[in-house]
């Protein structure tokens, strides 16, 4: 066994979350608030990728993510690859992509925006999903995936 | 109905025929300005941010067409200095108004307040964001001095970085195929996401940064702009430029005969006094067709045409 793959060794039942940029691992693990589980997790960063250079891969034991929280991931890590594994067999694998409108989920950068004066659930058109970049439905800022910062 | 939903929030959603429909009710306003088609309404104007001058051509537009006007002129005086959320605001004035005419410091409050409130909102500028009302009359001055809005050499002047007005116009204008120059000093050069923009919706553009001759003589429209002082970090750069985006009477020496100069209002000193008297000089009466466009508007608003 490769030592790579010695890392993300088998897992029984739960979720691996794959080709997470190498600085995002640790967004990732807030976001699902994964510090908090009580199941196994493994978390390894830096790992080689032939795609990506490094990458980091996050293994859940006995855990899956509902469709909010897949969309919340692809906001922060877009073009991530999620696997669910039942029995040690993959039932489900797909690459995560932005969704078109993104709510109530990133915060708007615009210190004069309404959305941080006013009680407004944020609103995000996307207008590149490759790159990531979104635009405020109210003000009209456009932010960058590295630049984006969850409400 | 041209404008979805009523409420008149951004150029963006505004179709071709949306823009021309109004232009073309503004021109019957024109025509004549007195119609009490809107007895009995109530027209509220929300100015948590003072701007006399919009204010005053709102509340005109609503007083020629025999509405009544509530509101108020500065949020130091109103509940939201209180700490009234702006929903709760909006929510009360709805319960009295037919139509909301609204200013804002804050960038999507018109956008926003138009998703709570039961009547139509009028953006009358938010922030640094829409002003779409001054970009109408800026597009009925232009129809109606050049008789098209096609196939026009429109050249913008001065603060093209920070100028609202530019760059709502470039959105409006998308739909037509008029030519641009953008003329300003380096520091406050077009911004490269409205040139994109430009490229992306078939804008024809130019740029320089010399405001010359050449540029004044090949010009149909001159849309001149304010240079501010507080926009440059370099005071130094601002002396050498101040003097380089003015415009005097005798650069219009070899003017084409239809050429017109608009301005948004108030001038500071890029227009010299001295081209006031030119028969090219258009931003007084520029300012008035506002008038008309904002009874068009609020008309609009409530469904009703002439
Ligand atoms: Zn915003």
């Amino acid at each position: 066994m490769k030592k790579s793959e010695l890392v993300v060794a088998a897992l029984e039942n739960g979720t691996v979350i794959d080709h997470i940029p190498p600085d995002k691992v640790f967004d990732v693990v807030n976001l699902l608030k994964l510090q908090e589980m009580t199941t196994q997790v493994t978390i390894g960063a830096n790992l080689f990728s032939h795609k990506m250079g490094r990458k980091g891969i996050i293994k859940i034991a006995d855990r899956y993510f509902t469709d909010e929280e897949v969309s919340k991931l692809s906001v922060i890590v877009p073009n991530i690859v999620i696997t669910t594994i039942h029995d040690y067999e993959v039932t489900e694998k797909h690459h995560v992509t932005m969704p078109d409108k993104v709510v109530g989920i990133v915060r708007c950068l615009n210190p004069k925006c309404i959305t941080n004066h006013e009680p407004v659930r944020t609103v995000f058109n996307v207008t590149d999903k490759e790159a990531g970049t979104l635009r405020c439905h109210y003000c009209n800022k456009e932010i960058y995936s590295y630049e984006i910062k969850l409400v | 109905m041209a404008l979805q939903g009523r409420s008149l929030i951004s150029l963006e959603e505004l179709a071709k025929e949306d823009i021309l429909d109004l232009l073309a009710q503004a021109s019957k306003f024109e025509s004549e300005p007195n119609r009490k088609i809107l007895d009995g309404k109530v027209v509220a104007t929300l100015f948590f941010e003072p701007s006399t001058r919009t204010r005053l051509s709102f509340e005109t537009a609503a007083n020629r067409l025999g509405a009544r006007v509530i509101g108020f002129s500065d949020a130091a005086t109103t509940s939201s200095s209180k700490g009234e959320s702006l929903k709760d605001t909006i929510m009360m004035v709805s319960n009295y108004a037919d139509v909301i005419v609204m200013r804002h410091y804050l960038e999507g409050a018109a956008r926003y307040a138009s998703e709570v409130s039961p009547v139509p909102i009028i953006n009358a500028g938010d922030g640094a964001n829409q002003h779409p009302s001054q970009t109408l009359l800026d597009l009925y001055s232009m129809l109606k001095t050049q008789g098209r809005l096609d196939d026009l050499d429109i050249t913008l002047v001065g603060d093209l970085k920070y100028g609202r007005t530019v760059h709502s116009m470039l959105t409006a204008m998308r739909h037509f195929s008029s030519r641009f120059r953008f003329i300003a000093p380096r520091e406050l050069e077009m911004p490269q996401e409205y040139k994109e923009y430009c490229t992306e919706h078939g804008i024809v553009f130019t740029e320089s940064h010399e405001f010359n001759d050449e540029i004044i003589s090949t010009s149909d429209i001159i849309y001149m702009t304010r240079v501010q002082k507080e926009r440059f970090t370099d005071l130094m750069v601002y002396e050498k430029v101040k003097n380089a985006f003015i415009l005097r009477n005798q650069m219009l020496s070899n003017a084409r005969e239809n050429l017109k100069i608009l301005h948004p209002l108030p001038r500071v000193n890029e227009i010299d006094q001295d081209v006031d008297s030119n028969p090219a000089a258009y931003y007084f009466k520029q300012a008035k067709n506002g008038l008309y466009v904002r009874e068009a508007i609020i008309c609009d608003s409530l469904n009703i045409k002439v």
